[in-house]
C-alpha cells in the first residue's frame, strides 16, 4: 500500500542543482504574482477610470467605444486573452517579435501578462466606475452644470470624487480578483506563485506542502489587499456618509 | 505574415468533441454547483454555529485562492481521497476530464452559494414567520416558500454566472484535460498554427458569450417589468 508521506521540511531542501533552497522559489513566485498584480492594477486603474467615465457622456461615439471595449475584453475567456497577448499579437507587429525573439524569455512573459491582465481588469474597472457615477443623485450633475462648470469640469470636481469613494469595496474585490487572475499566467510560462508550487510538487513529490504554501500565501495576500483597501477607504472618507471596512 | 485557415475547417471534428466536453462541463458544474450552493446558504443562514461556520469558512476558503490553484489542488488529491476511500492498493486515477467535472462542481458551489444567500437574504422576514405561522416545517418554508422566490429573483445573476463558468471551463487547460481550447492548442502545437487557431476560439467564445449575455440582459428587463 503507497501512502503519502508529508515532509514540511521540504521548503528548507536544496535543489537537485545545488545552491538554492526550495523556499527561495516560492520567495521568487510571489515576487512575480505581486509584481504582475501591481502593474497590471495601475493599468487597470487609470485605462478603467477613463473607459468608465466616458460611458457615463452624453457623447453617443464615446459611449459606444467604451461599452464596445467592455464587451470585447469581458466576453473571452482570460486564458484566450493570454494566449492572444502571447502568441498572436507579436505575429502582427514584428518590431515587437523581434524584441520577444531576443529577450528573457520572463521579459516577454511578463509584458504580455501585464498587458492581458490590466486590460482584462481595465473593462471590470470601467463597469464599476460607470455604476459608481451613475448611482450619484442626477441632482449633482445638474447642479454642477447650473453653476457654470463645464462637463469636464463637471466630472473633475463633482461626480469622479464621489464616485470614486463610492465603489472602493467592489474595487477591493477587483483587486483581489486580479491578484488571483494572475495566476493564469502560468499557461503562458511565467514562474508566478502557482507555478513555483506545482514545480516545487514536481521536484519533490511534496504537493500537499507545496500548495498548502501556495494558498495561505494567497490568503495572506488577499487579507493584506483587503486591509489596504479598508485603509483607503477610512481616510478618504467623506464626513456624514457611511462609510464600510472602518472595524 | 501568412494566414491559413484551412487548419480549422480539417481539424473541426476534434474541436468539436473538445466543445462538446466544454458544454458538458458547464452544464453539469452550474446544476451540480447550484445544488450544493443552495445546500451551502442555507447552512451558512443556519443558526447552528459550527454548520454556518463550516460552511462560511468553505465559501471564504474556494473564493479566496485562484481557480488554477484549486485545480492543481483537487488533480493531486482526488486520486489520494478515492484510494483512500475504496481501500486500494494505490492512487485511484480517474482522469483530468472527470477530476475537472468534480472540482468544478466543489468550487462553483462556493459562488452559487453566495448568490442564493443573497436571493434568501433578499425576501422579507415576514414571509418565514408567516411560513411557520401556517405550521409549516424548515423545510417546507424553504422548499415551498422562500427558494422558488429566492432562485427567480436571482435567475439573472445565476446565468451570468453561468456564463463566467463557461468561460472559466477553459482553465482545465492546466491538467491537458481536452475541452474546447485544449483541442485547439493540441491542434496549434501539432502544426505550428497558433495564431489562427487562437483567433478562432477568441470570435468563438465572444459570439457565444456576447449573445449570451444579451440575451440575460433582455430576461432581466423582461423580469423587473413583471415584479
Amino acid at each position: 500500500m503507497t501512502t503519502y508521506i508529508m515532509n514540511w521540511g521540504v521548503f528548507f531542501d536544496e535543489l537537485p542543482g545545488g545552491g538554492e533552497r526550495y523556499w527561495q522559489l516560492i520567495v521568487s513566485g510571489i515576487g512575480w504574482t505581486l509584481a504582475v498584480s501591481a502593474c497590471a492594477w495601475v493599468i487597470a486603474l487609470a485605462l478603467g477610470s477613463v473607459i468608465g467615465t466616458i460611458r457615463t457622456t452624453d457623447r453617443p461615439w464615446m459611449v459606444h467605444f467604451g461599452n464596445a471595449w467592455v464587451e470585447f475584453f469581458r466576453n473571452i475567456p482570460l486564458l484566450v486573452q493570454m494566449f492572444l497577448w502571447y502568441f498572436v499579437v507579436p505575429e502582427f507587429i514584428p518590431p515587437l517579435k523581434s524584441w520577444i525573439v531576443q529577450t528573457d524569455p520572463a521579459n516577454a512573459q511578463f509584458v504580455s501578462a501585464v498587458l492581458c491582465l490590466g486590460l482584462f481588469t481595465s473593462a471590470r474597472v470601467a463597469e464599476q466606475v460607470r455604476a459608481g457615477i451613475q448611482s450619484l443623485a442626477r441632482g449633482q450633475r445638474m447642479a454642477g452644470m447650473a453653476i457654470g462648470l463645464t462637463q469636464p469640469q463637471v466630472y473633475r470636481y463633482v461626480l469622479l470624487p464621489m464616485g470614486f469613494r463610492i465603489i472602493i469595496p467592489p474595487l477591493t474585490s477587483e483587486t483581489m480578483n486580479l491578484i488571483k487572475n494572475s495566476s493564469i499566467a502560468l499557461t503562458i510560462g511565467l514562474p508566478e506563485l502557482t507555478f513555483r508550487a506545482r514545480e516545487l510538487g514536481e521536484y519533490t513529490f511534496n504537493f500537499f506542502e507545496a500548495f498548502t504554501a501556495a494558498t495561505l500565501i494567497y490568503i495572506a495576500i488577499a487579507m493584506t489587499a483587503n486591509r489596504v483597501m479598508a485603509l483607503v477607504e477610512r481616510r478618504t472618507a467623506v464626513p456624514g456618509f457611511i462609510v464600510g471596512g472602518a472595524k | 505574415m501568412h494566414l491559413d485557415f484551412s487548419i480549422i475547417a480539417n481539424s473541426l471534428p476534434y474541436l468539436w468533441k473538445g466543445f462538446q466536453y466544454t458544454v458538458q462541463l458547464t452544464v453539469i458544474a452550474a446544476l451540480g454547483g447550484l445544488f450544493f450552493g443552495t445546500l451551502l446558504a442555507l447552512a451558512r443562514l443556519s443558526p447552528i454555529k459550527w454548520l454556518s461556520g463550516f460552511a462560511g469558512g468553505y465559501v471564504n476558503l474556494m473564493r479566496s485562492i485562484p481557480l488554477v490553484l484549486v485545480i492543481f489542488w483537487f488533480f493531486f488529491l482526488m486520486p489520494e481521497i478515492l484510494q483512500w476511500a475504496t481501500r486500494a492498493e494505490r492512487p485511484v486515477q480517474i482522469g483530468a476530464e472527470r477530476t475537472a467535472i468534480i472540482t468544478f462542481i466543489l468550487f462553483e458551489a462556493a459562488y452559487f452559494c453566495e448568490i442564493m444567500r443573497a436571493g434568501i437574504q433578499s425576501i422579507p422576514k415576514g414571509q418565514v414567520n408567516s411560513a411557520y405561522a401556517l405550521g409549516l416545517t424548515y423545510g417546507q418554508a424553504m422548499r415551498l416558500v422562500i427558494l422558488p422566490q429566492a432562485f427567480r429573483n436571482m435567475i439573472p445573476i445565476l446565468l451570468t454566472q453561468t456564463i463566467i463558468l463557461f468561460q472559466d471551463t477553459s482553465l482545465v487547460y492546466v491538467i491537458s484535460a481536452t475541452d474546447f481550447v485544449g483541442a485547439a492548442s493540441k491542434i496549434a502545437q501539432r502544426d505550428g498554427r497558433l495564431v489562427e487557431m487562437y483567433l478562432f476560439v477568441a470570435v468563438v467564445y465572444f459570439v457565444i458569450c456576447y449573445t449570451l449575455s444579451f440575451m440575460v440582459k433582455r430576461l432581466q428587463k423582461k423580469i423587473a417589468v413583471i415584479r
